[in-house]
């Protein structure tokens, strides 16, 4: 009973924020069919993705809603099947990356002193040495690099944006008087971070979740799109790596390229419509206002 | 004067840092990679060069790790980068100069310009808070900053290349002329870098404008913004000289932090497009298993990165006395 309720209360306040926030529902119903596209691509997708069974390069008919690539695949088939790397990619990463970004923001933040420093350091460094390079150079020693190399270079470089954001706020809340008393009342360190220091900074929390699925996404398209990574998986990315090599914009096949990147930018921008929301739960003074509300105050 | 040593020391960190990570790379990937490389260069060049060549990368197996690392250091300071395989015998550090000044020409003007258009349409969006820019602004970058930076490249050249046929699809010039400073080239040049600076523009300029915009709604309710309006000052003038000004802070150290993901669009879109700068070269070395040249590059990149944060901390520095005082 007493584990039912909380619960309830969640999903009730969830549909709240929903109903009230229109980027928050956007982002959400269009991750949810998404996430049912990744779980059971075979009701959507009419064909194998990879079967060259086709007459090749034709334009967008009832058999083919996208058309077919040079090779006789269904475009549309290799679409859907795709999605499920993307979205995989977006929620692994952006899982290992919050745990990193929490785990060393709020260290530095509650440890304080030489720890704080050093890893503060560390992550400043991690942040402004440039990414996308770094993975090139990685994962051009690798070739053909599996997915959980993928995921693995794009946690090893995405976390620090996150762990400064939160050794920020953690920092903030290390001196407030509920904690303090937390720590009067001698509760472990482990209770003080868990129960009273992490549940404030949910929203940041999330908001940086969405922030390195984001980015996940973008950098392990752009990564198969230049042919690094399996050029043999299906993927948004490598369905773009095969488009360019075959010239398919000059070749008239405009769509075998650009529904690919289209689909990106769905699931990416469902990230940042989310991340966008949370945003404004952490930051009241950014929600929308009305026009006639400000005219009400007087500004 | 204590922040500038604090940045300067931070600078030098990261750039040994960088230096460091450059130099384990190869030796930490399995089956060495870089070792049937090598091969291709014995008997070729002489023997002071390759063995430079064996200190980066880890092939001589009669030095010491410690030894090869401050040779590798060593020549990296006097800019001896080691020889490029695929423009073989070329020095990496002729290619490398080669395509500087067609990445600092691009990537660096519509940078700044994103930066400084952005953040002015952040402003008044802030400003005219509810109004219709306020309104269609942020929705509407959200969304484009979600779009793959070469995914809007590709857009481009389909739509404006080769449906609409305005601009050439790729290159940094026409091919069949030759590069010298007379009107006709670098009209040539400059028709060249409208579509990949269009493409870095649009989609770099969200972030600065969506910051810029929530800064500027913090600082519009602070009091000296009210007394500001009280003593019945422009609203241009406020807009600009009071709040604009302290809302820009927070903005340019944004600036030293987001520019690593501005070059990574921009390696992509020099990809794209086939310009001939450092991200296109980079993404070549590495198809054409360059590592000289590809780690050269890499350094480069992160060097030219690290100086640009170095001289956004001096210019925050500059504008904001606090940072000056607290630090």
């Amino acid at each position: 009973m007493s584990a039912i309720r909380p619960l309830g209360r969640v999903v009730r306040g969830a549909l709240t924020f929903l109903r009230r926030d229109k980027k928050a529902a956007a982002g959400s119903i269009i991750l949810f069919i998404l996430l049912v596209i990744t779980a059971f691509p075979s009701w959507f997708a009419p064909d194998d993705p990879a079967a060259e069974i086709y007459k090749p390069g034709v334009g967008l008919s009832l058999s083919h809603l996208l058309g077919t690539t040079s090779f006789g695949q269904d475009v549309f088939s290799q679409l859907i099947v795709g999605t499920r790397q993307s979205v995989l990619i977006a929620l692994i990463v952006g899982f290992f990356c919050t745990v990193l970004s929490v785990g060393i923001g709020i260290t530095a933040a509650y440890s304080g002193g030489l720890v704080d420093d050093t890893l503060s350091l560390f992550t400043d460094v991690v942040l402004v040495i440039p990414t996308f390079p770094l993975i090139i150079v990685i994962t051009a020693y690798l070739k053909n690099a599996s997915f959980w190399l993928i995921v693995f270079v794009l946690v090893v470089t995405g976390w620090s944006y996150g762990a400064r954001q939160l050794r920020v706020q953690a920092l903030s809340l290390r001196n407030r008087d509920y904690l303090l008393a937390a720590k009067a009342r001698g509760e472990s360190r482990w209770y003080v971070i868990a129960v009273e220091l992490i549940p404030p900074m949910t929203s940041l929390i999330v908001a940086n979740f969405l922030g390195a699925a984001l980015y996940a996404v973008l950098a392990a398209s752009a990564l198969q799109f230049v042919g690094l990574g399996n050029i043999n998986t299906e993927s948004w990315g490598t369905m773009l790596y095969w488009a360019q090599n075959n010239e398919a914009l000059a070749t008239g096949l405009p769509l075998w390229a650009l529904a690919p990147g289209i689909a990106i930018a769905v699931l990416g921008s469902a990230l940042a419509l989310l991340n966008y929301a949370f945003d404004e739960v952490s930051n009241p003074a950014l929600r929308p206002v009305s026009a006639k509300a400000l005219k009400k105050v007087g500004a | 004067m204590r922040f500038l040593v604090r940045r300067l020391g931070f600078l030098l960190v990261a750039l040994w840092a960088a230096l460091t990570v450059n130099f384990f790379i190869p030796r930490l990937m399995p089956g060495n990679p870089a070792e049937s490389m090598m091969a291709t260069f014995r008997g070729r060049i002489n023997p002071s060069a390759l063995n430079a060549l064996e200190a980066a990368f880890g092939i001589n197996k009669h030095q010491s790790l410690i030894s090869a690392y401050f040779q590798y250091v060593n020549n990296t300071l006097h800019g001896n980068l080691g020889i490029s395989i695929s423009y073989f015998p070329i020095p990496v550090s002729t290619m490398i100069m080669k395509a500087l000044p067609w990445s600092l020409g691009l990537v660096g003007v519509s940078t700044v310009l994103g930066f400084i258009l952005g953040t002015s349409l952040g402003a008044i969006a802030a400003w005219r808070r509810g109004g219709s820019l306020d309104s269609v602004l942020p929705p509407t970058f959200i969304v484009i900053s979600a779009f793959p930076y070469f995914w809007v490249g590709l857009l481009s050249i389909w739509l404006f290349a080769l449906t609409l046929k305005w601009f050439p699809i790729l290159g940094g010039y026409n091919e069949t002329a030759t590069p010298m400073w007379n009107w006709a080239f670098i009209g040539d040049v400059l028709q060249h870098a409208v579509l990949p600076a269009f493409t870095i523009l649009i989609t770099s300029i969200g972030g600065w404008i969506l910051t810029m915009r929530n800064n500027m709604i913090t600082v519009v309710a602070e009091d000296y913004v009210k007394m500001a309006r009280a003593k019945g000052l422009k609203p241009r003038r406020i807009l600009w000289q009071y709040a604009g000004r302290n809302a820009m802070l927070p903005n340019l150290t944004g600036f030293a932090m987001s520019l690593g993901f501005v070059i990574s669009g921009a390696i992509l879109v020099e990809y794209v497009f086939n310009y001939p700068g450092l991200g296109f070269m980079l993404l070549q070395a590495v198809q054409n298993e360059d590592y000289p040249l590809m780690q050269a590059l890499f350094l480069l990149i992160t060097v030219a990165v690290l100086l640009a944060i170095f001289v956004s901390d001096i210019v925050t520095a500059v504008l904001d006395p606090r940072t000056r005082i607290r630090s």
